[in-house]
């Protein structure tokens, strides 16, 4: 029945410090979508929340001088929707992070929270890892960067050290012809959680496949990195074969559970079909068709 | 019957009474409301599935600061079960008592044992974990063929089933002709079983109430209900509190599909606020509400039909287990009693049996058991259909109940619109149209499927009164709460009978203290049932309207007609007047007898049962197993739509429903017999981008015992659903499923086996 201290600090350090000083009662506060409903649940019980909305680094969406993105951790999937340029180079994960909750979460949720909630079924991580996004974390210790896919530890858990915050995602510039795509597994339409994730990001040229990154979400503790799916669609034209080897690959990735959500039978089906669909997307939007 | 064709506002889509408050956030919901000096209630429930209760101790939780009341067994007042049956309405107070409040023991995860009232609900809430519960842990089950086997754990000592102690609370037969002679003389049998999950009625108002309790004992009541009249006499049952002193007032209510027709919170918070001295209010957690509160039952059903080679059928038999949870008392009744209605069978035997385990108990889910009833009976009338080389359709028309079949459920039916539904069907666009070409690539085909449904609809008590203002418009009050536009309904007929502008009606709900006894809104009863004793009450007023007429004009009253909202006199010959319209009338009612107004009480007879016939579509994406409806057409007879809008609200409602029911919806259980999905997430109801827009085709075929001619219609519409999209899914796949739901890993696993199945 503790009171809940509430801060909403202007700048980083600030935060950094606010946030370390609280050690394991503090949380941190992006759009709060995970957050509030933990809370009202009552899975956890925050001594300390740090916004970290007001920090305006946060929040910024911006084109990098190579052409890349950088993309505040705390930006709203309805922010990354209106921007202008980010959609038409990285329609996959904005389809992605569109697809956290209904209209309404999009105005809070974030691409930072889906990643930090540490879901192995979050909807924009397995899209962040295709599209092999860098993340800078900071903390006491000072910034650091490290590989999307390298964050998430496990259900609920992450790799960032204790006191530091998840800063920004930063999207490489594209090759020409690259085009990244996202489907998830739901039983119903909308509103629903990825029984299977899977993100594709590739480069066409000439119709050869030069570059490749799949991620893979809820089939294991955390979202995956398939490089074996990934090398087997280089150097092929995308053909039968390749596609094949690639779910191969991506079934054989799969760790899953039988759960309330899907069987593993099911989860490992599924996953290779995806793959399918997924790239046959992004190759289409690489080829601009 | 004084049916009037050429109406003016029966049969609008009249704006509903209550639109512009719900739409803008006016609308006054049980959670919405407060009182000073207002504390929080909240229930200890327990974890277990089965155990007896050896002791509470509630004095750490009596000590923390800011605690005002706890709560026990001891508290309700207790129905014993050697006295027998105390009913009200179907239920029995012995099962209300218990479950509001676990006695001996506890039932289920998430059975009450305690409740605390403190003056904010984190305190509340960290008394409950204060309290000491000695529990004694037993053996469990849950599934029906677990709670039947010989050495399952019993839930009721005392209950005996063929001599033995059981989980089987009783059964329930509709027999006609003879089983045997009617199956010798078939050519084609077929028997198979089915498997149904219990699911929730989802509706998305928790139950919530705030009570006062006055020093003098005068209780007030706000609360969300099917039935404020329930509400008071069982909270008065469990409570000891006279009726005469429960003040019941319904709040707008946000959902009920029969699960509100049953007190959970109002028995606990009346004692927390009794003994506390202060206005208690509790609201459920979505949670608590998927975990203590009725979902409809998971079933058992095996149904064998025979028939001729030219489509006759010559005996069905239906064996239908219901899961009832904790206490007796599942829809056997509807599942037996319903689902073989809409067909005319010489030879037939319906049995349904009532099962305890250890899940909470279930409550009224719109058309309660006959969905689960024609799902096994539907699906098994497609695949006769199908060996038999029979459209389905023309199957059942070959069968279909009329004017003059003997139901197996006791009535000859009076003129009833079976047939009727089928040909509207037949003859819609959507089963003339082909089924549209699937996107082969990704594996996708389509499939139809048909299937019909009956449900009882219900009369009973209800009272109205009819008040005209001094201003000359309209005060209407009912006592059921609304649930599915009935205010609406209920302005459009007194604005036809008094001849004025909808607009001019104002129809609203009454508390218990204002207005007479009304059951409750439930067996799509309330519209057939209010609008006979408005019409009734509208026709005194109407008399009075005439007789004030008559003495301004110094003639006889019979020579007064009331049109268009205004007194003329019938002819030129009763005397030249200019007429006195209902505002004249009114303003002159001071001077020329007093106040008009009348009220009428009745105990509705003549409510003629529904039936219904759909079509439904299905899409399924074979390499997902995911199954989507693309197309639905719900055909049902109406009776008389006095509102269409809300008729159709009503079709399109239940057949959402059934599409949750048929493809995701079920209740999962860990294997500490606790519910696993205890939410919308996991638990899958369908939201708006699932379905596609839902048609409706009203047939009309009025109800010749009621003014103006209503037959109830929401519960018709769920019933047909599940078998409907049963039949599709088989249609596209050629594969038959016996269990619901028929969810994307079922379905992809059922395509698996069968391609391994070939390939072998």
């Amino acid at each position: 029945m503790a009171d809940i201290r509430y801060l909403a600090p202007r700048t980083l350090d600030e935060a950094i410090g606010a946030f370390a000083a609280a050690g394991s009662a503090a949380r941190i506060l992006a759009g709060g979508t995970d957050l509030l409903v933990q809370v009202r649940s009552g899975i956890v019980k925050p001594g300390v929340i740090v916004d970290i909305k007001k920090i305006s680094e946060m929040t910024e969406i911006a084109e990098t001088a190579d052409g890349g993105f950088r993309i505040g951790a705390a930006a709203s999937g309805m922010a990354l929707a209106e921007h202008p340029r980010f959609g038409k180079v990285w329609p996959g994960v904005l389809e992605a992070v569109n697809l956290i909750g209904s209209k309404q979460v999009q105005g809070r949720a974030s691409a930072g929270g889906n990643l930090c909630n540490g879901s192995p079924a979050g909807d924009s991580v397995p899209a962040m890892i295709a599209a092999g996004a860098i993340v800078t974390v900071q903390g006491p210790d000072g910034r650091r960067e490290m590989k999307v896919e390298e964050v998430p530890a496990g259900p609920g858990r992450t790799n960032l050290k204790p006191g530091e915050i998840l800063v920004s995602f930063v999207l490489p510039p594209r090759a020409p012809g690259s085009g990244d795509a996202y489907l998830r597994m739901i039983p119903r339409t909308e509103m629903d959680i990825a029984v299977v994730g899977l993100g594709v990001s590739l480069t066409l040229e000439n119709g050869v496949c030069t570059a490749a990154r799949v991620g893979l979400g809820a089939v294991a503790p955390t979202a995956l990195l398939v490089e074996a799916a990934g090398a087997a669609l280089i150097g092929s034209k995308l053909d039968d074969a390749a596609l094949e080897k690639a779910a191969e690959a991506c079934r054989s990735a799969c760790r899953p559970i039988d759960d309330k959500r899907g069987t593993i039978a099911y989860r490992v089906k599924t996953a290779g079909v995806l793959l399918k669909r997924t790239a046959a997307i992004a190759a289409q939007r690489a080829t601009g068709k | 019957m004084n049916l009037v064709t050429n109406n003016k506002w029966i049969g609008q889509r009249t704006i509903r009474p209550d639109g512009m408050d719900k739409v803008t956030g006016r609308a006054q919901f049980a959670a919405d409301t407060t009182m000073p000096g207002m504390i929080w209630g909240k229930v200890l429930r327990s974890p277990h599935p089965h155990a007896r209760i050896r002791g509470i101790d509630t004095s750490k939780a009596e000590k923390l600061a800011g605690v005002k009341a706890v709560v026990t067994s001891r508290d309700i007042v207790d129905f014993t079960i050697e006295k027998g049956a105390v009913m009200l309405g179907i239920q029995d107070m012995r099962w209300m008592c218990r479950n509001v409040m676990a006695r001996d023991k506890a039932l289920f995860p998430g059975h009450p044992v305690a409740a605390v009232a403190a003056t904010t609900e984190a305190i509340a809430a960290e008394a409950c974990k204060l309290i000491e519960v000695d529990y004694e842990v037993l053996p469990w089950s849950i599934e029906i063929e677990d709670a039947i086997l010989p050495d399952a754990p019993i839930l009721h000592e005392f209950n005996r089933w063929e001599g033995k102690p059981s989980n089987i609370m009783s059964r329930i037969e509709h027999k006609k002709g003879d089983l045997t002679e009617g199956f010798a003389s078939a050519d084609i049998v077929i028997e198979r079983t089915f498997t149904t999950r219990p699911v929730h009625q989802g509706y998305i108002e928790p139950h919530a109430c705030l009570i006062s309790v006055a020093p003098d004992g005068k209780t007030t009541i706000w609360s969300s209900s099917q039935g404020q009249f329930m509400v008071r006499a069982m909270t008065s049952m469990l409570t000891g509190i006279p009726q005469s002193d429960i003040r019941a007032i319904p709040a707008e209510i946000g959902g009920g599909f029969g699960g509100k027709t049953i007190v959970y919170l109002e028995p606990l918070a009346t004692m927390l606020a009794k003994k506390s001295g202060r206005p208690v209010k509790m609201v459920m957690t979505r949670e608590e509400v998927m975990r203590a509160t009725g979902p409809t039952s998971g079933s058992r059903s095996t149904v064998k039909i025979g028939v001729k080679k030219d489509g006759t059928i010559t005996a069905a038999h239906g064996t239908f287990y219901l899961q009832a949870g904790a206490f007796p008392g599942s829809p056997i009744r509807g599942a037996a009693g319903c689902s073989f209605t809409p067909y005319d069978i010489p030879n037939l035997l319906s049995e349904g049996f009532d099962v305890c385990s250890n899940r909470s108990k279930v409550a009224a889910y719109r058309a309660p058991g006959a969905p689960i009833g024609a799902y096994a009976v539907e699906c098994v009338m497609d695949e006769v259909a199908g060996a038999l080389k029979m459209d389905p359709l023309d199957f059942r028309l070959k069968n279909a109940a009329k004017q003059g079949t003997k139901a197996a459920h006791g009535p000859t039916f009076p003129r009833i619109g079976y047939i009727e539904t089928v040909e509207a069907a037949k003859s819609s666009p959507h089963y003339a149209a082909p089924l549209g070409e699937a996107d082969k690539t990704s594996g996708k085909v389509r499939g139809r499927g048909v299937a019909s449904g009956f449900w009882f609809n219900a009369g009973g008590e209800s009272s109205a009164q009819v008040n005209i203002t001094e201003d000359g418009n309209v005060v209407v009050t009912t006592g059921h709460p609304d649930i599915g536009g009935s205010r609406a309904g209920i302005a459009n007929i007194c604005a036809e009978l008094l001849g004025i502008d909808y607009r001019r009606v104002s129809v609203i709900i009454g508390d218990t203290q204002t207005i007479g006894f009304s059951n409750l809104t439930g067996g799509s009863r309330v519209l057939f049932a209010s609008s006979m004793v408005v019409t009734q009450s509208a026709e005194k007023v109407i008399q009075t309207l005439r007789e004030r007429a008559a003495k301004i004009w110094n003639i006889d009253p019979e020579a007064v007609k009331w049109e268009q909202g205004a007194a003329h006199p019938v002819s030129p010959n009763a005397g030249q007047f200019e007429p006195l319209t209902l505002k004249e009338l009114a303003e002159k009612a001071p001077a020329m007898g007093g106040p008009i107004g009348a009220g009428v009480q009745l105990n509705t007879q003549g409510a003629d049962g529904g039936f219904g016939t759909h079509i439904c579509d299905v899409e399924i994406d074979t390499e997902l197993g995911i199954a989507r409806v693309i197309r639905y057409t719900a055909v049902q007879d109406v009776g008389r739509a006095i509102h269409p809008g809300y008729v159709e609200g009503q079709l399109q409602g239940g057949v959402a429903q059934g599409i949750g029911w048929a493809l995701n919806e079920e209740y999962i259980y860990t294997r500490e017999g606790k519910v696993d999905n205890p939410g919308f997430l996991d638990y899958r109801m369908p939201v708006c981008s699932d379905l596609p827009m839902l048609d409706c085709i009203m047939v009309e075929v009025p109800n010749p015992k009621h003014p103006q001619g209503v037959k109830g219609v929401g519960e018709v519409p769920l019933v047909p659903v599940m078998a409907a999209v049963a039949n599709a899914i088989h249609n596209a796949l050629g594969l038959r499923f016996y269990s619901l739901p028929m969810s994307p890993p079922k379905v992809s696993a059922a395509l698996d086996a069968g391609v391994r199945q070939a390939a072998e």
